[in-house]
């Protein structure tokens, strides 16, 4: 079973990048559940979603409590949630940030995980570049198929347009798609912090 | 169709199915997508001849589904937490009358203190006011309860609850298989009302009734749940012959055989608790899960078949009957009645405290070496519950209990499950 945990605040599309990835593994032919952390839902307040995907039926209702992959769709969320609390060894974390993770103050994470399991991408930039708006939600998910390799990246775009018919789903499909090379540039670079 | 969607958006398909023709809600909190999803299918035109209805509150709803329920039309609504409080006396009415109203509860707490999240408490508070009550484990049975729903109500003239997991199913999404209209439409024929409000054949339904009648009234109420508990097997199997996959019936033995421990619960937990079986089971505890999907009627006879061999049972509750403990429990309780076994009540998942398998782990752990009290509460944090009483011996007047607890708890959101 692999778990996601994806951490950002209301208004944002946490709960929408959840499903959308269950979609992306149903798509592949798995088993995938996405739920919410259930939250009162406020724009603005930190709100967590969740993602498992397995091979076989799911049946564990309990929250994601040792990902083996993070999301991080608002990095101010460092400083306020306990957004590491469980992280498998040899787990992943993506954050929407134009800044490195030593910019960030969090390099040492790397440490436990492998420096190509630790990436920034400026989602919330890509996707105000690609579709006019900053909501990074689907930008990540492409980030998310190149750190991880759980998904395709084509299961990831087929599950945007799914979610957002026509333009909308167009312009998130390239944005996931920048953010997909972006990461897959910046796990190829050599460690340059480490 | 197998698919991947949200456990509302399965329901509202499912129901849809069923080919209802009033479909009534309020749709603001305390609401699901059910209602919303069923209310786009009307206005799109992809579900015909029904009437969807806003009404103005939940005993509208329930109001309204009761008199065209009574005209005739195959009615339906969903409701849960302080507003299935609110249409309590529809509930009961919906009942005595033995209307067969089918409605979904998105389980959920009832405060105060305000509270949206998981738990059992507003169906609970429901289940002696005649309705039937099935509980679904996860969204794929959830789906196909809502059609078993309809054919055991319309058989019986007896109202039936749905009840699923408020968050935990209802916002999850997983894979569901969306049965064909076809399959639908072979298994549950078309409504027969054994009362019918028609002005060319007049009835009338509802009359006062004294002490002469009422008991007479009241007692075939209960003789048609004890009919409910032959019907809802079989209607099951069938269902298994038609679409191919179990959903329902009274209640469902996991790794029960040789278990010296056997947990009973209702619902979503289910799940969880089956994991912890497994992971269990693999290192040689004998211990099995007994889903109880049917609570009204309770299934008394199949309860003690499945649990008479077991040296304990814990029952496992998302609901407190506040001054003496379980709900669950006294059924199963009763079930026993002569058999000599250890038994344990367990309180657990209050306002959506996450019930996680860890906890669950250490709890059955206990539970085999008869360490449990016999009433306990799952991961209750008795550090807060120990200040607050401390707050109260320190001074009269101490304040609002919740409010001192969240400042001592300190901010919201920070914390993991």
């Amino acid at each position: 079973m692999f778990q996601v945990r994806i951490h950002g605040r209301g208004g944002q599309g946490v709960v929408s990048a959840a499903e959308m990835l269950s979609v992306a593994a149903f798509d592949e032919g798995r088993f995938a559940q996405a739920f919410p952390s259930f939250g009162s839902e406020r724009m603005g307040a930190p709100v967590m979603a969740f993602c498992r995907i397995d091979t076989r039926e799911i049946r564990s209702r309990e929250p994601v409590m040792q990902p083996d992959a993070l999301i991080i769709q608002d990095p101010t969320l460092l400083h306020q949630v306990d957004l590491f609390s469980g992280l498998a060894a040899g787990g992943f974390i993506l954050i929407n940030s134009r800044r490195s993770a030593e910019e960030l103050g969090i390099a040492e994470l790397a440490h436990g995980i492998g420096h190509d399991h630790l990436c920034t991408v400026p989602a919330s930039d890509l996707a105000l570049k690609h579709t006019g708006r900053s909501m990074p939600n689907a930008a990540l998910l492409g980030g998310f198929a190149a750190i991880t390799g759980q998904l395709h990246l084509d299961s990831v775009t087929k599950a945007i347009r799914e979610k957002f018919p026509g333009k909308v789903g167009e312009s998130n499909v390239a944005a996931a798609e920048a953010a997909y090379e972006h990461v897959m540039k910046e796990r190829q670079s050599p460690a340059t912090h480490a | 169709m197998l698919k991947q969607t949200e456990g509302s958006h399965a329901i509202a398909e499912a129901v849809a199915l069923c080919r209802p023709e009033v479909i009534c809600a309020y749709p603001i909190t305390p609401q699901t997508h059910i209602v919303e999803g069923l209310g786009e299918m009307v206005k799109d035109g992809s579900l015909t001849g029904c009437e969807f209805i806003n009404v103005e509150s939940e005993f509208a709803a329930l109001s309204v589904a009761i008199g065209s329920s009574a005209a005739g039309a195959r009615s339906y609504t969903a409701t849960a937490s302080q507003g299935i409080l609110f249409m309590a006396e529809a509930v009961y009415n919906a009942a005595g009358l033995g209307l067969p109203i089918v409605m979904t509860i998105g389980n959920r707490a009832i405060g105060a203190p305000i509270n949206i999240w998981n738990d059992h408490s507003d169906s609970m508070s429901m289940r002696d006011a005649g309705w039937i009550q099935l509980y679904a484990e996860n969204n794929q049975e959830a789906a196909d309860l809502h059609i078993q729903a309809f054919r055991l109500a319309e058989e019986l003239s007896c109202p039936v609850m749905v009840c699923v997991d408020g968050f935990i199913l209802t916002h999850a999404y997983e894979r569901v298989d969306i049965p064909t209209q076809a399959q639908v439409d072979e298994y549950l024929p078309p409504f027969e009302p054994v009362q019918q409000l028609d002005c060319d054949d007049p009835v009338s339904i509802g009359a006062m009734v004294g002490p002469e009648a009422f008991f007479e009234v009241r007692y075939l109420q209960h003789y048609k749940q004890q009919r409910a508990l032959e019907l809802i097997p079989h209607f099951a199997e069938e269902f298994k012959n038609l679409f191919g996959r179990e959903a329902g019936g009274l209640v469902r033995a996991y790794q029960c055989d040789d278990a010296e421990t056997i947990v009973v619960a209702l619902g979503s937990v289910n799940g969880t608790i089956k994991d912890v079986v497994d992971e269990m089971r693999a290192v040689g505890h004998r211990i099995g899960v007994l889903t109880l999907c049917s609570f009204r009627p309770f299934p008394l006879t199949a309860v003690r078949t499945a649990l008479i061999k077991a040296k304990r049972v814990v029952v496992l509750e998302k609901s407190l009957a506040v001054g003496i403990g379980g709900v669950v429990s006294d059924g199963v309780r009763k079930a026993l009645s002569g058999v000599v076994l250890r038994g344990y009540t367990v309180i657990a998942g209050l306002g959506g405290r996450a019930i996680t398998g860890k906890s669950l782990r250490a709890l059955f752990e206990k539970a085999e070496r008869d360490e449990l009290e016999m009433l306990s509460f799952l991961d209750l944090n008795w550090d807060v519950v120990e200040r607050e009483l401390e707050r109260g011996r320190q001074q009269r007047r101490s304040g609002p209990t919740a409010e001192n607890i969240l400042r001592d708890l300190g901010p919201a959101g920070a914390r993991i499950g």
